[in-house]
């Protein structure tokens, strides 16, 4: 039976992976994640979670301790943030190709100079093309949810790559709010035992991560994209299995108020909470304003997102990192590969919102909203903005 | 001076194992000490053994896909993370082994790196396995340069070598630092087992990896691994260049077991320096008054370990 309960996010992100009984956890603190690594430290010291706890001396050895036990057929768990992220950058790319299914929670968080430890996505932003299954949550029950579903697709012979849940620093990671925390036995009918491809085995001996010469590279990243893309269908299908089992609806795509909508915003991960409210309250003023919340981030979910849009006029994308001198928002750059195939497409503008802890506050969704039913009234694209910015 | 064996290496002999676990057919240049102490360390661990490999010269030669020269299960992941991959198998097999989801038997954990991988961009994940007690050998194989990207200087490069990136010149001896000293590091980590070896000396390399294999807890050895292509030296030289390196005091051969010192190949007078460098290119620039100034260090050196046998260190 489900528990009702108040738990911090990180704290219920950390009995999660507890119910999946995971083998071994290697984790470097860095805030905001540190609650999820205290607390699993706390599980294994107190007997409640029979795992490996290993405290590394750095990121980089968490994710290659990670690779080696996830190779002996342990199903693995880390977490990390920011400077973390950034330090395992080299090994990120490496468990995907060598098809190890870890699971990864990132904190997201600012990325130095100036050194900042306030939320935004300038960390995963930069890892898009690792080559890891990507999703992010918005509060609290999906971070528990979408944990114990990341071992079960990460784990899926299909698949078999490694996943991220995003999930924002503080203004997720340290909320506390109620949620229905499943039991051992749920967890259990939902997940089975990791049985992995291939493992590092005496008596079925393989080499893994060997040389790839030129003449068998290419191929290699084609199996590599087409897998993360296939991933897809059982994504989907998995989805279908965690509903079945926990009564809660998750899809790639996700929208709020979006069908009969003048004009959309999308955004991705907990501001998704906030910028509801400013929907509900935009309708109350007859405004037709809808939302399309990015849950799956990699694979990129092109026709659900192109479905969602359908012929709205104007999409405005909010991203919380900067690519700099580049397309400045990483989403929304996403977003336009996405419509550029489509026929006709709406006006996209950008919005740069909350970065390194920057609040968007409920009257900065209205400002947004001002600018997208300007830019419908207008029928052209502003130039991006970024948001509540001090001149 | 002759060299001698301790006589319960000269019946070992009959003892060293025959099967192969790193065989034939890969792609180590010719007369690579490296390969042949890489082979007699895994004919002696055995079957039962699965092995983490930093990126080098060992990687690259021994696994371009599709073909491998492990039997034994080998997994690469990066150039500085050998000994963190192998502190994670262990981690893995080890709970795997306590909730009964694989059988219970010893396998023995092996990380391998070569001497840039261990003593320079390895350093900090080598420390921090070995510092948290991991059930595994790390191996350092020490060619004294980074080979497999064209024979860069590295800090366990001896003073004096000319590599691509400490090169001989009208301004410059060559390598300018003294060799880094890698077992005294891993030493004071207070690990249970650490030794220096060679392939040069087959029966006390055999008696170090099985002294490795049964200790409970990390153990570390440091190997000689003579290079003819880097060093610039004949390929059929490379064993009686090890054996000089040990008679001239350069690469002393001891363990540290439970942090006392031993002097497993005793040298009591070391041959001239000269012996030693004359073979290798990568010396020759050397004038005899820094030949003599480096003698003079090795012997010191060599004194001082003398000095710490028997010790608790
Ligand atoms: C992070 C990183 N930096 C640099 C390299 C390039 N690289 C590969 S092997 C190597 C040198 C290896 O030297 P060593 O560890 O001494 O092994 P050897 O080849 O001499 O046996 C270098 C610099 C790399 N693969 N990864
Ligand atoms: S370069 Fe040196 S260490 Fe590398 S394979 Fe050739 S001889 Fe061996
Ligand atoms: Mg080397």
């Amino acid at each position: 039976m489900e528990r009702r309960i108040g738990m911090e996010a990180s704290i219920a992100m950390a009995e999660a992976v507890g119910l999946c009984d995971a083998d071994v956890v290697s984790a470097y603190p860095i805030t905001p994640q540190t609650h999820i690594v205290e607390h699993l430290s706390e599980l294994v010291a107190n007997g409640e979670l029979d795992a490996n706890f290993v405290p590394v001396e750095s990121e980089h050895s968490a994710m290659s301790v990670c690779c080696g036990s996830s190779a002996a057929g342990a199903r693995t768990y880390t977490a990390t943030s920011s400077q973390g992220l950034a330090l395992m950058h080299e090994i990120l790319f490496i468990a995907p190709a060598l098809r190890l299914p870890i699971v990864m929670a990132v904190a997201n968080r600012s990325l130095s100079g100036p050194i900042s430890i306030w939320n935004d996505h300038s960390d995963i932003m930069a890892e898009r093309d690792i080559g890891w299954i990507q999703v992010f949550v918005e509060n609290a029950q999906e971070a528990i949810d979408l944990t114990i579903w990341s071992f079960r697709i990460a784990e899926d012979k299909r698949v078999s790559l490694p996943t991220i849940v995003n999930f924002d620093g503080f203004i997720l990671s340290h909320m506390i709010e109620p949620v229905l925390m499943p039991d051992r036995e749920q967890v259990q009918d939902f997940l089975p035992p990791f049985e992995p491809l291939q493992r590092l085995d005496i008596d079925n001996p393989v080499s893994m991560g060997p040389v790839g010469i030129p003449d068998v590279y290419t191929e290699a990243k084609y199996v590599q994209h087409k897998l993360l893309t296939d991933a897809y269908g059982p994504i989907v299908e998995t989805f279908g299995e965690l509903e079945k089992h926990f009564g809660r609806k998750y899809r790639p795509v996700e929208t709020y108020r979006a069908d009969d909508a003048d004009v959309l915003l999308l955004t991705m991960g907990a501001l998704g909470e906030t910028a509801m409210t400013a929907v509900d309250e935009r309708r109350k003023r007859g405004q037709k304003v809808g939302l399309i919340k990015l849950r799956l981030f990699r694979p990129f979910p092109y026709k659900d997102l192109l479905n969602a849009i359908g012929d709205k006029p104007v999409l405005g994308v909010m991203d919380r990192a900067v690519s700099f001198g580049g397309p400045v928002g990483p989403v929304a750059s996403e977003v336009k590969a996405a419509l550029f195939s489509a026929r006709k497409h709406p006006l996209v503008p950008e919005f740069i919102v909350g970065l390194g802890g920057r609040d968007t506050s409920i009257a900065d969704f209205h400002s947004i909203f001002d600018d997208l039913f300007e830019a419908a009234e207008r029928d052209t694209t502003p130039d991006p903005r970024f948001v509540g910015l001090r001149e | 001076m002759a060299t001698t064996f301790s006589p319960i290496s000269v019946f070992a002999a009959r003892l060293m194992p025959k099967e192969q676990r790193f065989v034939s057919g890969h792609r180590a240049c010719q007369g690579c000490a490296e390969a042949l102490a890489v082979r007699m360390v895994h004919s002696i661990l055995g079957r039962n053994t699965i092995v983490a490999s930093a990126t080098g010269c060992m990687e690259i030669i021994s696994s371009s896909y599709p073909d491998t020269a492990w039997t034994v299960p080998w997994i690469h992941v990066a150039f500085e993370n050998a000994a963190a991959v192998a502190s994670g198998v262990e981690a893995g097999l080890s709970i795997l082994m306590k909730k009964g989801k694989i059988p219970q038997r010893k396998i023995q954990v092996v990380g391998m790196g070569g001497d840039g991988g261990t003593a320079d961009i390895g350093l900090q994940s080598l420390s921090g396995a070995m510092e948290r007690g991991h059930d595994m050998i790390y191996i350092c194989y020490d060619n004294e340069a980074y080979m497999n990207t064209g024979i860069q200087r590295s800090s366990s490069t001896p003073y004096g070598a000319s590599t691509t990136t400490s090169p001989a010149g009208s301004l410059s001896i060559g390598q300018h630092t003294w060799k880094k000293n890698i077992p005294m590091i891993m030493a004071g980590h207070k690990i249970p087992y650490v030794a220096t070896a060679s392939p040069s000396y087959p029966f006390d390399l055999a008696q170090k990896v099985k002294k490795a294999a049964k200790v409970k807890g990390p153990a570390y050895l440091h190997i000689y691994a003579c290079c003819p292509t880097g060093w610039r030296m004949k390929p059929d030289m490379a064993v009686q260049i090890g054996r000089l390196a040990v008679e001239t005091g350069v690469f002393p051969l001891y363990e540290i077991e439970q942090g006392v010192l031993r002097i497993t190949h005793k040298t009591p007078e070391l041959r001239p320096l000269k012996e030693y460098t004359k073979h290798q290119g990568r010396f020759r620039h050397l004038d005899d008054a820094t030949l003599e100034e480096i003698e003079r260090r090795v012997l010191d050196e060599y004194r001082k370990l003398e000095r710490r046998e028997g010790l608790a260190l």
